[in-house]
């Protein structure tokens, strides 16, 4: 165990853990957009931007907290004016992007950011932040790295193969699921799932016990390969299980 | 030439060479084969020359040789003659046979070849030349000396003496402690110890690990390691070796980036031919180390020049930079400790191992020891690479190496360290020149860029272009660099076209600190130095375009107008021709031109081709 402080409170952390999830665990309350606990840092959103003042020094420095090792002897300040003013600064520049999105709305509203001082919405009807999550997921926990974060600078963007239908894509949905915005757009209609973003559409398995649609057929072909599991496993859905 | 299996070997081949040059001394004529030279035209003259010897007869009693870049680049193609060091410019085929007869055989100068500065006073030796004289060419001066693709020019002025020392007299620890009291830092932008960097990779944890040559070179107008590598990419190679060595790696890459097609070129046979001769490969020299490098090309991004996201595309990944709070010297290329330094930095080892941290310790300043290689462009009269000694000011470099402003005009600032660095006005043109006094101003050191500006560059204009560069060569990773330069473009082009609003400075400054502040890595944090330097120092110009939507440099053209001044104008009509829109039309012989301003598009070519100021600009 290591003994850092934050916010002058001292706390205590396990070598090998961000100050994120230290503060986390801790109840201290630190804003994020990029950061998911099942994927590596990212360090894209800058929102989670601390103060730290490493053991022995006298200078403070600004670090992502999702990606800064606790140390022992860290001193960890969460709130100072200087990481407010970069939070909102970064609120602004995410406002002026994404202007009609809910979720950006709502957190800049938190740091008193009802307008950006930018000109809004350069991209139409935008909701992507970029912060990557779905293509981490599908790559680092999914494992199809059916899409990716194609092209440099403001033009970058989350997309499948030259934006093609993305061959690899199982439909599983876990890019929707993390996706901190609703930029994943996803639905079921008759037995049929739709990934708008990826051009995708899955049929999907009944639920040999409820007659509910569950899982796409497709999801549970890489499952069975993946995982060495027969076919019989997925004949009944998780909540039927039970 | 066969392996050299020992130091001995090496040891003889050079005596070899050397006696074999001594007693053949042929006049020789070097062509300088840098890219400047080629795109003048150098090889047609290097062809030329050979052509000429033949017919006279003498092929086989002159060498000719072409050489790596000379750094007069303003004046290529570059022609030496030795013996006498007879330095000639702007050489065309035509000049070959009067070079051949007159220097070659007679000794004699061809007086409209030696260069002339802007007095009439001419020069015949290299050494005395304003553009040399001040120099300290220790990295770059075997340039001229050596044809690039020969492993035994290089050997025979000396080369792989210093890699036979450090193997064989020397502990790896003994190179990384000359390395460290040298005061090296590194030359690629940060000025890191280099010293502390090899002995951190090489303390850290892990059995493999690598030595990197970072040959990204993406600044504007930047092109020294460019010339390095073309020109004598042994010097650069023999000093990875030596520092695989020191560090323990036995595994090398040189990252060249892929609008370099020369560099390339000469790297790879440098290291075929080095690998052929035993310096390179299994069992160097006999001395039980091993050591391989790998040549590879750039993707095209500027960002690509970080050292994180050089590795991440070394690995094959997009060029993305990640964050670094464990160094790469722990946790590099595939998470193993890798050293990163600058192809002018390699170049600086086999100097130090030779000469010892005491001499280079004598030359530069005490914070920055040794020389840096500038790439001094814009307008001045002299372009080209100077070799300057840590701790020459501005001044020295600009008015007495670059021969002052071209057309006699003002000078308004230099920009140094590329998009990374700030733009220094008159005021502090006597600065001495080294990594923290460059910091201290505001700018940086950078590659070693340094863009002269004159009183025609609009300083608004200058941030504006700087910031759509970055733009267009950010990652996009993160938020502030992302959207921040983008919005810092979108402000500083509105401030030019006249759509500027009081809130504008304020907004930028604010931008500016958490660009700084909150970026993930360098390419954002010092993005803000270009308009935060020209916010200090040219801060009237700003409020200028703001508040009175005017540009006093006369160039932003939403803001300016051209027009006839009248009582100047003879009617020569030359403007009329050339304005591409008949926004101008004649009114008879030698009366004044008159302008249509509806129909002006403020091309300026008007104001180039009239020969009795009689265009102003407004």
């Amino acid at each position: 165990m290591l003994s850092l402080t934050i916010n002058g409170r001292k706390v205590q952390g396990e070598p090998g853990q961000y100050v994120l999830k230290v503060a986390q665990e801790n109840g201290i309350e630190i804003p994020t957009l990029c950061n998911h606990e099942s994927l590596e840092p990212y360090g894209a959103c800058r929102l989670c931007l601390v103060e730290v003042t490493p053991k022995g020094r006298n200078r403070s420095r600004l670090v992502v907290s999702c990606a800064y090792p606790a140390e022992e002897g860290l001193d960890v300040k969460t709130d100072t004016p200087r990481v407010i003013e970069n939070r909102k600064m970064v609120l602004e520049l995410l406002l002026a992007r994404c202007s009609e999105n809910k979720v950006v709305k709502e957190m800049a509203a938190k740091y008193g950011i009802q307008k950006s001082s930018f000109k809004e919405n350069y991209l139409e009807q935008n909701d992507c932040i970029l912060c990557g999550q779905c293509v981490r997921v599908c790559n680092e926990i999914v494992g199809v790295s059916a899409i990716s974060l194609v092209n440099r600078g403001v033009t970058k963007w989350a997309a499948s193969p030259f934006f093609e239908p993305a061959p690899d894509c199982i439909g599983c949905g876990s890019c929707f699921y993390v996706c901190p915005t609703g930029a994943i757009k996803m639905e079921e209609k008759d037995g049929v799932r739709k990934l708008f973003n990826w051009k995708r559409e899955f049929k999907l398995l009944q639920c040999e016990s409820c007659g509910n649609y569950w899982i796409p057929d497709a999801q549970v072909e890489y499952m069975m390969r993946k995982a060495k599991l027969p076919r019989d496993f997925f004949r009944v859905c998780i909540n039927c299980r039970k | 030439m066969n392996k050299l299996r020992s130091r001995q070997d090496l040891d003889s081949l050079r005596a070899r060479l050397q006696a074999e040059r001594q007693r053949t001394r042929k006049p020789t004529v070097s062509v300088c084969g840098g890219t400047g030279c080629r795109a003048y035209g150098c090889i047609a003259v290097g062809d030329a020359v050979k052509a000429e010897l033949a017919r006279q007869g003498i092929a086989d009693r002159v060498n000719v040789m072409i050489t790596g870049c000379r750094g007069f680049c303003e004046l290529g193609p570059i022609v030496a003659v030795m013996p006498g060091e007879f330095f000639y410019q702007r050489v065309k085929v035509e000049d070959v046979p009067s070079i051949i007869t007159e220097t070659v055989v007679n000794g004699r100068p061809v007086e409209s070849l030696l260069y002339t500065d802007p007095h009439g006073k001419k020069y015949q030796h290299q050494s005395e030349i304003p553009f040399y004289r001040k120099q300290h060419r220790i990295i770059f001066g075997n340039n001229g000396e050596i044809d690039p693709t020969s492993l035994e020019d290089y050997i025979a002025i000396g080369g792989y003496s210093a890699l036979s020392k450090a193997l064989f007299e020397m502990k790896p620890e003994d190179v990384i402690n000359e390395v460290k009291a040298s005061g090296l830092r590194g030359r690629g932008g940060a000025g890191f110890p280099t010293g502390l960097k090899w002995e951190t990779t090489r303390k850290a944890h892990g059995d493999l690990k690598y030595v990197i040559a970072n040959g990204d070179e993406g600044d504007p107008g930047a092109y020294a390691n460019r010339s390095l590598l073309e020109g004598n990419p042994h010097s650069v190679l023999e000093g990875m070796i030596i520092g695989a060595f020191a560090i323990g790696a036995r595994e090398g890459y040189i990252y060249v980036r892929n609008e370099y097609p020369l560099a390339v070129e000469n790297f790879k046979l440098a290291i075929e031919r080095a690998e052929k001769a035993g310096l390179l490969g299994k069992n160097i020299l006999g001395s039980g180390f091993d050591f391989i490098v790998t040549v590879n090309r750039g993707g095209g991004a500027f960002v690509c020049g970080e050292s994180t996201a050089l590795m991440a595309s070394l690995e094959g990944k997009a060029g993305e930079p990640r964050v670094k709070y464990i160094h790469t010297a722990e946790k590099g290329l595939w998470d193993r400790p890798s050293n990163l330094n600058n192809v002018e930095t390699w170049a600086n080892i086999p100097l130090i191992i030779n000469n010892g941290s005491d001499w280079f310790r004598s030359i530069g300043t005490k914070g920055s020891t040794g020389t840096k290689v500038f790439s001094l462009v814009g307008k001045v009269n002299n372009t080209g690479l100077v070799e300057m000694p840590m701790g020459i000011t501005l001044r020295e470099i600009i008015y007495d190496s670059g021969g002052g402003i071209k057309d006699g005009r003002k000078f308004k600032a230099v920009q140094t360290g590329g998009p990374s660095g700030g733009c220094i006005p008159e005021e502090l043109i006597d600065l001495p020149v080294d990594f923290d006094e460059l910091t201290r101003a505001g700018s940086m050191m950078g590659s070693g860029g340094m863009i002269v500006m004159d009183d025609r560059t609009c300083m608004v204009d200058i941030a504006k272009y700087f910031f759509t560069f970055l733009e267009e060569e950010s990652c996009g990773k993160c938020v502030p660099c992302r959207e921040g330069i983008k919005r810092m473009r979108q402000i500083l082009t509105d401030i030019t076209e006249g759509r500027g609003r009081n809130e504008d400075i304020p907004l930028m400054e604010r931008l500016a600190a958490t660009l700084s502040d909150a970026s993930l890595c360098q390419l954002g944090a010092t993005a803000p130095n270009p308009v935060l330097t020209t916010l200090k120092y040219f801060r009237e110009e700003y409020e200028a375009h703001i508040r009175d939507k005017k540009c006093p440099a006369g160039v932003c053209k939403a803001l300016i107008k051209y027009y006839i001044i009248t009582d100047k104008c003879v009617g020569c009509q030359l403007c009329v021709k050339a304005c591409p829109n008949q926004a101008i039309t004649g009114q008879g012989k030698k009366k004044p031109v008159v302008m249509d301003q509806g129909k002006c598009i403020k091309c300026g070519a008007c104001h180039d081709v009239c020969k009795f100021s009689a265009v102003g600009i407004d």
